[in-house]
């Protein structure tokens, strides 16, 4: 059985606008599943269908087995949304406003409380529990995001750019929390702009470009696609410039060199060159994050293709 | 078999419990809402009908004299009281659905399992209650000017629990269709002033011309109020059966309504 299960699906705004033109796509039980896209490509769109928020025009979502037209109700109680805009009372408290999302879920106010204390502790919000949403820093407004997705333990978690805005060292911790919870068996559908996060987290990933799926395979898959790399080098330049025979390279200054360097080739000629003209290597890194290079690469080829 | 019957009626069982959860969370938490705002919600009706218990029925009230056999007094505290729970009725589901439009925390309820019927009757229950809570305010209020009667104390409750429910399905609906806070307030100010000051409250039907106590009857507040000043005093100018009735009727049809207009998403899915 697979945890999302969507075939054929499309949707016409009222002004006409297609957003999706077909969308065919399934996630796995207990996958960490990156659904990417650039602005207005659908990705919204989708998540809307699968949460209920919007309605589709044609095609069929299925929820670990669960139709979402016919058997909504089950559908629905397997998923928890983590949307892009905050949207919870900001008048609330923290705790209201996780009691409140289990109770929607029918879940007793007794287990509740256990809960609340339980995701709260964990996401470092136990002790606003009583601070109203408007008090809280945008970090903690998106974690409280989370703790409420998770309140009625759902088999299908979905975050839509859960990280937007977050600093580096709380990003951090929502990566080990994400991972903890998929590791402990929920499935996991997430969007984001912050493509090193979906290339760390994921193992699965669909790309979806103008309304339509223009790639669908395993992160390990769609990487090994990339032929060449940039890497930046941070270097003592000697007596002479640097000059790499069989490799595409450019001094940006007197410290850096860029190379680039096919998969099949390695790096130890490039080391060995620089040597050879006494300059030293002092560090290195990848110029950019390698599946930005590919998503770039699919947006404009579906570009091009029109 | 018999174990297959035991299945069905736990998850019978189950669906129930879980939707009176679900049931119970909204009402509690719009309770919640109009009580941590009690100064906009509360004491407003408290000032106001206490203004006009004095201006109406004090002052001005003594020199009208008697109305349906009492004194105008004791004539308008059932239309006053009446007036209240209309009016809040209404503001409280209109603001309240429309608040969690705007700030699209109405989107926790569509995500959820929670069936349509349950959401109407979570957001009406909040309506219905803080409708009664100033009923009970005012009825307290009129207290300290005149001695209430009570003819039948059945009727009183039926009517204000059908006319609250009624309006606040009415400001549920016009929530739904709200795009702005403006839109919420055009339908108290240019219907439901003008049909609750000409519903009888402040005078009896009887004191116009035949024409326009006919055109009256076809306000449906006028049921409203004389129906509930039947269960105080005991003097109504319309048939109190029909004015129940009536409430019925009209409860059915916005909560058919209101069920089609969000089952369908009208106003807040795309």
């Amino acid at each position: 059985m697979k945890a999302l299960d969507i075939s054929g699906l499309t949707k016409t705004y009222k002004g006409g606008v297609q957003a999706l033109k077909g969308v065919d796509l399934t996630v796995d039980k207990g996958d960490f599943f990156a659904l990417l896209g650039p602005n207005g490509a659908g990705k919204s769109t989708t998540i809307g269908i699968i949460s209920s928020l919007v309605n589709q025009t044609d095609g069929k979502v299925s929820i670990f087995g669960y139709d979402l037209h016919t058997q909504k109700e089950q559908a629905k109680a397997c998923i928890g949304l983590v949307p892009q805009e905050f949207n919870f009372n900001q008048f609330e408290t923290v705790m209201q406003i996780v009691l409140n999302q289990a109770g929607y879920y029918g879940v007793p106010r007794s287990i509740a409380k256990e809960r609340a204390q339980k995701y709260l502790a964990q996401l470092d919000l136990w002790e606003k529990r009583d601070a109203r949403a408007r008090e809280l820093s945008g970090g903690m407004k998106r974690r409280l995001m989370i703790a409420r997705a998770l309140m009625h333990e759902p088999r299908l978690l979905i975050l839509d750019e859960p990280t937007a805005g977050v600093d580096i060292e709380i990003r951090r911790s929502m990566w080990g929390f994400l991972e903890e919870i998929n590791r402990q068996g929920i499935t996991i559908i997430l969007t984001t702009h912050y493509l090193e996060e979906a290339e760390m987290l994921c193992r699965n990933i669909a790309i979806i470009n103008k309304g339509a799926i223009v790639e669908n395979t395993s992160m390990k898959a769609l990487l090994s696609k990339l032929n060449t790399e940039t890497f930046v080098l941070d270097i003592n330049l000697g007596q002479q410039k640097p000059s790499l025979m069989g490799y595409e390279s450019r001094l940006l200054d007197d410290h850096t060199l860029e190379v680039d360097v096919e998969k099949a080739e390695g790096l130890n000629p490039v080391f060995a060159q620089l040597t050879e003209q006494g300059i030293q290597v002092l560090s290195m890194r990848n110029k950019s994050n390698r599946l930005e290079e590919l998503f770039v690469r699919l947006v404009e080829t579906a570009k091009a293709e029109g | 078999m018999n174990s297959q019957a035991n299945t069905q009626s736990e998850e019978k069982i189950g669906w129930f419990k879980q939707n009176y959860v679900a049931l119970t969370t909204i009402w509690i938490k719009e309770c919640t809402r109009f009580l941590r705002i009690w100064i906009q919600t509360l004491v407003p009706p408290a000032i106001t009908m206490s203004l006009y218990f004095v201006i109406f029925g004090s002052l001005i009230g003594n020199r009208i004299g008697e109305m349906g056999g009492f004194s105008y007094m004791e004539f308008i505290v059932p239309g006053l009281i009446m007036m209240s729970v209309i009016t809040n009725s209404y503001a409280n589901v209109s603001s309240s659905f429309f608040s969690a439009k705007f700030q699209r925390n109405i989107e926790e309820l569509l995500v959820s399992p929670v069936p349509t019927s349950v959401i109407i009757l979570g957001f009406v229950g909040g309506g219905v209650a803080r409708a009664v809570l100033i009923g009970i305010i005012v009825t307290l209020v009129s207290l300290f000017f005149v001695d209430v009667q009570i003819h039948h104390i059945g009727i009183i409750i039926l009517t204000v629990l059908l006319t609250s429910s009624l309006f606040s399905t009415a400001g549920l609906i016009n929530a739904i269709f709200a795009k702005t806070f403006d839109d919420i307030s055009v339908v108290p100010t240019f219907v439901l002033t003008p049909l609750t000051y000409l519903g009888g409250v402040f005078y009896s039907l009887t004191l116009l011309p035949e024409f326009w106590q006919w055109v009256s009857k076809a306000n449906p507040v006028v049921y409203m109020v004389n129906g509930f000043r039947y269960g105080f005093l005991g003097v109504s100018d319309v048939d109190v059966t029909l004015s129940l009735a009536l409430l019925v009727g009209f409860n059915i049809v916005l909560f058919a309504v209101a069920y089609y207009l969000l089952k369908t998403g009208k106003g807040i899915r795309s």
